[in-house]
């Protein structure tokens, strides 16, 4: 591995992870084929289900909002060394933050209520986090297998509260009351009226502006900060952080809170905006494509708005899927979610050695070129 | 004598819920202890469970059903290896990668195979494992204490729920009692050391991580072919995680994590029981926390609150023969 040049940036953050992607969707172009069905055709079919149509853009933009926070989730937690599977949980139990906030506050005015819901949402979130995070710093226990658990322990719990405790008197399923409308989230209609546009109807809202608004703070934070920067220290090397004045138990627990704040606002989205009440497994699995989208973003929050775009591309085309080619459901994203985290990020080395020897022949070839040119 | 019919056959329905358990935890004891990380249990016993289903529907045979499910879940297990042990890529994702695409893919092509909203035909009695009746159980059926649990609790499950209870003394004897479970146990430990001794730490994992798909299809067939009739989209519904939970509260080793499996099973069984009854002094029984104590007795475990769980030393690290 050794005699492999140094490859140049834009190989390692651009041309790889692009390769990685191709292979991943040339698998799945594979699948369809093995069922029968034509590549070229469902790919047209997803990209009219998600850019087609009016409303298919909001529906687009609200499904990258949620995925940008499960992302920008996976990352903070990645910078410190740690894998946080546990966003589905820490966003139900943020859930459970929002829903309580809005239900049991409905006398606070919106603009007030706009910021204690989003406090409320991650105080639950990183609370959740907070668990797993301090076993795994002060007690040694894995933190994979802690937030794993964790996450089925939260839909237990909140299976239990959205049956017994919240659900309201003489209603059959098990859901909380509507929030007051004057507290949800405004979608994109009326906030296109208050500049006078005309927008399609789609549950995208305010959330949205919440999610580039959090991209932008959590660079600031891991880059541009002293905090960040032994964050990554805690993260790269707890022995090197150590010696340095870091502690990384301390950084683990603040990560990995931030983390889960962060996973909790997929609530403001859903319960606030899209849904308007707390709904049993609203999270749906954003919380996992959180790790694709964050691997395939290189850790990195723009890197994690792109992947979340193409993600939320996939998921409201792959809705149309179900309804434009019978064989195929939209399942179908669901293995290209999967095959993105294989190739992107487990076998993301693989094309490695492979691309570095032809830049490396091509580098040697316009050097002797050059010389050969300077010598003449 | 209610409550005596009552405990038998909730240790008889908890025989049939920890099979699967049995099988799936085994598996990852063979991949774990060897050094690689197997979070990708619950989408290989979801891939198993469909092959087995499907092959079994279109040939009639439950075994050939398994044999395809054992195939599926190699295969899955080839990829995982592939992409820890080759590239040497991280474990964690490369399990959460096969999961999340077995989820996809099942449901994917159940669709386009039956087109019955990812579920597979149901299958007839000679497609499935039926139960065995041991030799003398209608004989002793109605002798006092003894008839009912020979009959009821040992007699009457099919032949993946006894193999099952078969693997875990085979599992234990593969693994402290011959060379291959001596050196199988030495590369998740100091895979270094095991190198030294002219032994392919690559081909020990691969070898390992094929024996843990050939349990893990075990498992999935028992949902699929066994304990159901068919397969349902997400039907392994977290028991490939529990499996995993009963793994680490076993510490890694069969004996004690075959307890744990019949613990868990247990709690899943009585959950189930439990649905709507109303225990005096404490009111309905909240089955849902029922279901959840297996996953916090796990992290109470693994807190260290409760013994100590030490993973094998080398757990989770890709071997580098250079350096």
């Amino acid at each position: 591995m050794s005699n492999v040049v140094q490859l140049p940036r834009w190989i390692d953050v651009g041309l790889l992870p692009i390769l990685n992607l191709v292979l991943a969707l040339a698998v799945s172009g594979l699948v369809v084929l093995a069922i029968g069905e034509n590549p070229i055709e469902v790919v047209e079919v997803l990209l009219y289900g998600a850019f087609g149509y009016d409303e298919a853009w909001g529906y687009t933009l609200y499904y990258t909002t949620n995925f940008v926070f499960t992302g920008l989730a996976f990352a903070v937690a990645f910078q410190c060394g740690l894998f946080n599977i546990g966003a589905e949980g820490q966003a139900y139990i943020g859930g459970l933050g929002v829903a309580l906030s809005a239900l049991y506050l409905d006398f606070l005015p919106f603009p007030v209520m706009l910021i204690v819901s989003a406090i409320a949402a991650a105080a639950f979130g990183a609370g959740w986090a907070y668990i797993p995070a301090y076993l795994q710093a002060r007690r040694g226990s894995h933190i994979v297998i802690t937030t794993i658990m964790f996450n089925f322990i939260a839909s237990s719990v909140m299976v239990y509260l959205l049956v017994n405790v919240l659900r309201p008197e003489g209603s059959m399923s098990p859901e909380s009351a509507r929030i007051a409308e004057h507290l949800t989230l405004p979608n994109i209609v009326s906030l296109a009226s208050w500049f006078g546009i005309e927008a399609a109807n789609s549950p995208l809202n305010l959330s949205f502006v919440y999610a580039i608004i959090a991209s932008v703070l959590v660079w600031l934070l891991i880059w541009h900060t002293r905090w960040g920067y032994s964050i990554r220290t805690a993260g790269a090397n707890s022995v090197a952080a150590t010696y340095a004045g870091i502690e990384p138990g301390r950084h683990i627990i603040m990560a990995m809170m931030i983390s889960g704040a962060l996973a909790s606002f997929v609530a403001l989205n859903e319960v606030m905006g899209a849904q308007q009440r707390l709904l049993i497994d609203f999270t749906a699995g954003y919380g996992f494509v959180g790790i694709a989208v964050a691997l395939m973003g290189r850790n990195h929050p723009f890197g994690i708005f792109l992947a979340s775009l193409l993600f939320g591309m996939l998921y409201q085309g792959g809705a149309e899927l179900g309804f434009e080619i019978p064989t195929i459901s939209n399942d179908m994203v669901v293995v290209i979610q999967g095959l993105v985290i294989l190739f992107t990020g487990a076998m993301g080395n693989m094309l490695r050695p492979g691309v570095g020897g032809i830049y490396q022949k091509l580098y040697v070839a316009w050097i002797n070129r050059r010389n050969s040119r300077e010598s003449a | 004598m209610e409550i005596f019919q009552i405990g038998v056959l909730l240790l008889d329905a908890t025989l049939r819920t920890s099979t699967p358990l049995i099988l799936a935890a085994l598996a990852g004891i063979f991949s774990e202890r060897s050094g690689t990380i197997n979070l990708a249990l619950e989408g290989m016993m979801l891939g198993g469970a469909f092959s087995a289903a499907t092959i079994a529907f279109y040939t009639g045979n439950p075994w050939i059903g398994l044999l395809a499910a054992i195939a599926t879940t190699i295969g899955l297990s080839l990829i995982h290896g592939f992409a820890c042990i080759t590239q040497r890529g991280n474990q964690v994702v490369s399990g959460m990668a096969i999961n999340i695409l077995m989820s996809g893919l099942t449901a994917l092509v159940g669709i386009a195979l039956f087109a019955q909203g990812g579920k597979t035909p149901a299958l007839d009695k000679a497609s499935r494992f039926q139960p065995i009746t041991l030799p003398g159980a209608e004989a002793v059926r109605d002798v006092p204490i003894l008839g009912p649990i020979y009959f009821e609790l040992l007699s009457g499950h099919n032949v993946l729920v006894y193999i099952a209870f078969f693997a875990v003394p085979a599992a234990w004897w593969v693994m402290y009692r011959t060379r291959f479970g001596l050196r199988l146990r030495a590369v998740g430990e100091n895979p270094g050391a095991v190198d030294t001794a002219g032994i392919s730490v690559v081909l020990m994992r691969y070898r390992a991580v094929v024996c843990s798909g050939v349990l893990v299809g075990m498992s999935g067939a028992y949902l699929s072919t066994a304990q159901g009739a068919s397969f349902l989209q997400d039907m392994t519904a977290g028991k490939g995680y529990i499996a995993l939970a009963a793994m680490v509260f076993g510490k890694w080793r069969p004996f004690p994590a075959l307890f744990a499996c019949l613990l868990f099973g247990f709690l899943d069984a009585a959950a189930t029981r439990l649905q709507g009854v109303i225990l005096p002094g404490i009111g309905e029984v909240p089955v849902q926390l029922v279901q959840a104590l297996p996953y916090v007795l796990t992290v109470i475990l693994l807190a260290g609150f409760i013994g100590r769980a030490t993973p094998p030393k080398a757990l989770g690290r890709a071997y580098v023969k250079e350096r």
